[in-house]
């Protein structure tokens, strides 16, 4: 099984997309189904390694905690803008423990995607990365949030320990 | 789009004014921030809620008119969320580099990435 | 009454999309650095595509689903190219 699909998540994704692109119908199921377990069977040498979702359950909970965010750094942004005030933005260095590769991907998606927040690099030798901050005021604070709000449950999903 | 009813006008044009009004606040703040990496927060509006709000209110209209669920818009949505974040750390990471190269650095000298990591 | 609603706030909303993509456009003409630009463009594209979602509305057509999904991609792999080329002078090393 493991070496027909070597990427079920990738596979799964790509029947939903051609199943949306085209219509909901058993014909396109099936054609779609090959496609995906084409292309899974390619993406195989390429990448070798399979990213696993250890645990389910606290997907939803950072998926909640996302939205939120999201919303709410919008608004803020938006009004900082209209107002016309210079923000003192700056950068902050914050320590990430992990080196899982799904876990760090994730986590700057999750933080460019905000606004507000944007990911600048990651240094792999001290596990330090650079965030820059538009409205900066406590440091500690953009230090702890990443760390409690993000990483913690991003670990819990892809790594078995913590 | 004709023949919807009232409230799901209000509802769809509702949705379409705020995603278009936060698409303009964010193309502002590029044209007016001072720095480089404050106007990198500014495309976020953009990409965030005003592509939601426009592709929310026009799944729900294609819905209701075509009696089915059209999620092709969310297709979009879905596939703008997933790239505009690895294009702005991109650009982020371009820009870090390049005023690096020119010894103009925007970060402290005790900063983490003092040697750039190699690429692969 | 509906309808009358709807097509107005299309209008005004391809109207303030419009004046963002004037803002974006602006940008990219002042510069001032290549970073600049480069990020400008990117918000143009994704204005744009969001124009269209608009002009799918206001029709009542999906024709205009494919051309914003080749918009979505083109936009994406052209501002991935200009950022590595930016970062390393190459596009492909």
């Amino acid at each position: 099984m493991r070496r027909l699909v070597p990427h079920p998540l990738l596979a799964v994704a790509l029947v939903l997309m051609w199943l949306i692109l085209t219509r909901f119908s058993l014909g396109q199921l099936v054609l779609g189904t090959g496609v995906a377990l084409v292309a899974s069977w390619a993406l195989g040498p390429l990448e070798p390694k399979t990213i696993r979702i250890r645990r389910w359950r606290p997907i939803p909970g950072l998926l909640a905690v996302l939205a939120g965010d999201v919303l709410w750094s919008n608004l803020r942004v938006a009004r900082m803008i209209l107002s016309g005030r210079i923000p003192s933005s700056g950068v902050v260095e914050v320590d990430l423990d992990s080196r899982d590769r799904a876990v760090l991907a994730l986590l700057a998606i999750i933080i460019s995607a905000t606004p507000g927040t944007s990911w600048l690099g990651w240094n792999p030798r001290s596990g330090k990365m650079l965030l820059h901050v538009f409205d900066l005021r406590e440091e500690d604070e953009w230090k702890t949030l990443i760390q409690t709000r993000y990483e913690c449950r991003l670990r819990e999903i892809f790594e078995w320990e913590t | 789009m004709t023949g919807l009813p009232l409230w799901a006008a209000i509802l769809v044009s509702a949705l379409v004014l705020a995603g278009a009004a936060m698409s303009l606040i964010g193309a502002i703040g590029l044209l007016r921030l001072p720095k480089f990496y404050q106007r990198l927060h500014a495309p976020g509006l953009t990409t965030s809620s005003g592509s939601i709000c426009i592709i929310l209110g026009s799944m729900i209209g294609f819905s209701l008119l075509n009696e089915r669920l059209v999620l092709h818009e969310a297709l979009i949505g879905l596939f703008i969320m997933c790239t505009t974040p690895v294009t702005l750390m991109l650009l982020g990471r371009a820009a870090l580099y390049r005023d690096r190269a020119e010894n103009r650095p925007v970060v402290a000298p005790t900063d983490p990435l003092a040697v750039p990591p190699r690429q692969d | 009454m509906g309808d009358l609603i709807l097509s107005v706030s299309v209008f005004v909303a391809q109207g303030m999309l419009a004046f963002a993509i004037l803002f974006a456009g602006l940008r990219a003409l002042r510069g001032p650095r290549a970073q600049d630009r480069v990020l400008a463009l990117d918000t143009i594209y994704v204005n744009v595509l969001l124009l269209l979602v608009l002009s799918g509305i206001r029709t009542g057509t999906v024709f205009f689903f494919e051309a914003t999904l080749i918009i979505a991609v083109l936009s994406f792999v052209a501002t991935v190219a200009l950022a590595k080329f930016l970062m390393r002078g190459e596009v492909i090393e």
